[in-house]
């Protein structure tokens, strides 16, 4: 492997009063694509600048492998960046922009046309190499910046939300390309995204920030089944919680009082003991919607409600079910989301419409509890349907089906 | 043919009218003061004459007219060297209003009362001088006044904020993002600074650098006030000229000269810095495109 692991441990920087890094430790391996992922202002551009050597952390500490990098300027660390807008010179043309970074060593010039032109090559920009930034387009622009910031053969490369200003197909297809040419040099990639569905599909690791920390860290896989927390689970595609006491534990299924959703089963190890609050989190594919009653079934979840919000998008259809009177358990309010994959096309067979009467099933095992103990979140058992829709509206956009799977690496 | 008229001359004509009163005329009258024979007390002849022309090649006069561009080089040179670090500050800081507003300040005092203000900072009895001798780094006062140096100083006093400004214009719509990136692919700050700012604040240079350096090129007031007999510049030389030497020939001559060669120079100056940066040698016959004849770019460029 080519590219070096990086450490920070202990990182905090303020602002002024604004504490933007609160003790932030991560743990990036070589060659590994890492991803920081996390809402609007919650310190990744941050954390990458104190990285790259843009800002001073207040405390704590940086390492490339292993060697100790605060304090050093940005030229002197063996990693690059990719700005959000690019950051090309102007004055210069494609080629100029590319061979920068040689020019600064003092390369000669022979040696630097094979190499520009090698990395032009890499980011296929071969016959653009006279044309100035202005003349180029947003994803030609994005590909003159990777090869600028891969000419130096960093060890690590730092990405910040490169792909936000391209529309959504570019971003697909510059995403994939990002993804092959990490293949392809095998240096680390640190990508700063605040798009899910980015950092689900490419990444090795995702690393969950909020508010200046690092909530969770784990592959794709882990964050997406496995969430840690009420707010990775909703921060990552769309979710069902419930919240309530643990009323009886046998072996790792435990019964939980969720309020308006009433007596429920998940499957807990070990971490949700007899009278302990919990958080359960169910995504929407793991849900069966049914016209008629499920099987019974020891460990079935059933829940029964009207069709209330289709949102149909090809692939699948979205529905929002909200409970029906004389349910048990279940208060008049409370609310499901499910996905329904159209995996056949089937025009005969009456489909679930609007004002249907369903039921939702689901097995214990596909419950997870993301917070224990957690008192304060009662709120979110409820979710307005406006939060749900609008949830839903997000994970179409989003362009990509949630990847239970991620992508084997 | 169109319904519509264009009265956009007519309301031009006001500005036309003050152009011709006040610019085209004098000229009209200079040049043609300069091919005539000078009067017997100052004035003109009206006859036809080349000698005022001939007189130029005077060895004093051209040694003035050295001495001038020689001046205005290194006021401006200077000049430019104090105003780009002080448009940079003024446009990376919180209060640009108030620090522009601190540029402007000088302006609102008569140019001659300040350059009176250099006098009474550097004579012989001047601010500088007591508080040398009163330090005791000096016993008898240093002669600060009076030589080209003294010119100089109080020339890009004078000028400074004419360079500041338009830098100061520039610089602030220039993306610092920029400079980062030029530190993280390895350039030092000052190569940053050199390699990245310099090239995209060009048009702002090149302003500042016509503000000051024609200006300073016609000094009169201050070499007159501040300079000595060995700092007389052209501007003092032509004012000799109407009213002391009585040459109105003359003075209409060198005055003539000096603005064709100004204005030529400000010419040639202002389409060169528009043309690309000569950065990278294009390949003569390099069809664009095609894989391995993109351009070659000199080495000895930068
Ligand atoms: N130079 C600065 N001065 C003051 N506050 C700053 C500065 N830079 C960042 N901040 C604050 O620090 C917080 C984190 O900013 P940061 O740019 O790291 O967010 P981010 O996670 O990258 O957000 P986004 O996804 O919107 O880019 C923000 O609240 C921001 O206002
Ligand atoms: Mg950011």
């Amino acid at each position: 492997m080519k590219g070096s692991d990086v450490a920070v441990s202990a990182l905090r920087k303020s602002f002024g009063n604004f504490e933007a890094l609160k003790d932030v430790s991560l743990e990036i391996k070589k060659g590994e694509f890492f991803s920081l992922l996390g809402p609007s202002g919650c310190g990744k551009t941050t954390l990458l600048r104190v990285i790259a050597g843009f800002e001073d952390p207040d405390s704590g500490s940086v390492t490339i492998d292993g060697r100790e990098v605060s304090g050093l300027p940005p030229d002197k660390r063996h990693c690059n960046t990719v700005f959000q807008n690019y950051a090309l010179f102007p004055h210069l043309t494609v080629f100029e922009n590319v061979a920068f970074p040689l020019r600064i060593k003092k390369v000669p010039s022979r040696l630097i046309k094979d190499q520009v032109r090698r990395h032009l090559a890499l980011v296929q920009l071969e016959g653009h190499a006279d044309k100035k930034p202005s003349q180029l387009s947003g994803g030609q622009k994005q590909r003159v910046a990777i090869a600028r910031a891969l000419i130096n053969e960093p060890s690590v490369l730092l990405l910040d939300e490169p792909l936000s200003a391209l529309d959504a197909k570019l971003r697909q297809h510059m995403l994939l390309e990002l993804d092959a040419i990490h293949d392809q040099v095998g240096i680390t990639f640190i990508y700063v995204t605040h798009d899910q569905s980015e950092a689900l599909s490419v990444s090795d690791r995702i690393a969950i920030m909020d508010g200046g920390r690092v909530l969770q860290v784990g592959s794709p896989q882990q964050i997406y089944e496995n969430p840690k927390s009420e707010f990775v689970a909703r921060f990552i595609g769309d979710t069902n919680l419930f919240t309530g006491p643990v009323v009886e534990r046998q072996g790792p299924i435990a019964r939980v009082e969720a309020a308006g959703y009433g007596s429920l089963l998940v499957e807990a190890n070990g971490e949700a003991p007899v009278g302990a609050r919990v958080t359960v989190a169910v995504r929407p594919e793991k849900l069966r919607i049914a016209g008629s009653p499920p099987a019974a079934n020891p460990e079935m979840n059933v829940f029964r409600g009207v069709v209330e919000e289709p949102v149909y998008s090809g692939f699948q259809t979205k529905y929002l079910v909200r409970s029906v009177p004389g349910a048990a358990g279940q208060a008049p309010g409370s609310s499901l989301v499910v996905f329904r994959q159209h995996a056949q096309w089937s025009e005969g067979v009456p489909d679930i419409r609007w004002k249907d009467e369903v039921y939702l099933s689901w097995s214990a095992r596909d419950a997870v509890v993301v917070e224990t103990d957690a008192p304060g979140h009662a709120a979110a058992v409820d979710r307005p349907a406006g939060t749900a829709a609008a949830e839903a509206g997000a994970a179409v956009r989003g362009g990509e089906p949630p990847d239970p799977e991620g992508r084997a690496r | 043919m169109s319904a519509k008229r264009n009265y956009g001359s007519l309301y031009a004509a006001p500005q036309g009218l003050w152009l011709l009163l006040f610019f085209a005329a004098p000229l009209v009258i200079i040049v043609a003061y300069s091919f005539m024979e000078k009067g017997l007390y100052g004035g003109v002849e009206p006859r036809l004459s080349l000698d005022a022309y001939r007189a130029l090649a005077n060895p004093s006069l051209l040694l003035v007219a050295f001495r001038t561009l020689l001046v205005s080089l290194v006021a401006t040179v200077l000049t430019l060297i104090v105003a780009l670090p002080c448009g940079y500050s003024i446009a990376r800081s919180g209060n640009q209003s108030l620090r522009l507003f601190l540029v402007i300040v000088p302006f609102w005092t008569n140019f001659l009362v300040r350059i009176y203000a250099w006098i009474a900072i550097l004579g012989n009895e001047g601010f500088l001088n007591d508080a040398l001798r009163a330090l005791g780094v000096v016993a008898d006062p240093v002669q600060f006044l009076y030589n080209q140096w003294a010119v100089v100083l109080v020339l890009v006093y004078m000028y400074l904020p004419y360079a500041i400004l338009p830098l100061f214009s520039t610089i602030d719509k220039f993306d610092f993002t920029l400079l980062e990136a030029a530190r993280d692919l390895g350039a030092t700050k000052l190569e940053a600074l050199r390699l990245v700012l310099l090239p995209n604040i060009k048009g702002g240079l090149v302003t500042a650098i016509l503000f000051t350096f024609i200006p300073i090129f016609g000094a009169y007031a201050v070499p007159l006030l501040v300079g000595g007999k060995d700092s007389y510049m052209l501007g003092n030389i032509i004012a000799d000229q109407v009213t002391k030497t009585r040459n109105w020939p003359l003075a209409a001559a060198i005055s003539m000269t000096v603005t064709v060669l100004t204005g030529l120079a400000a010419l040639v100056f202002l389409f060169r810095s528009r043309k690309p940066a000569p950065q990278s040698v294009e390949e003569p016959a390099a069809p664009l495109g095609v894989a391995g004849t993109s351009a070659v770019p000199s080495g000895g460029a930068r």
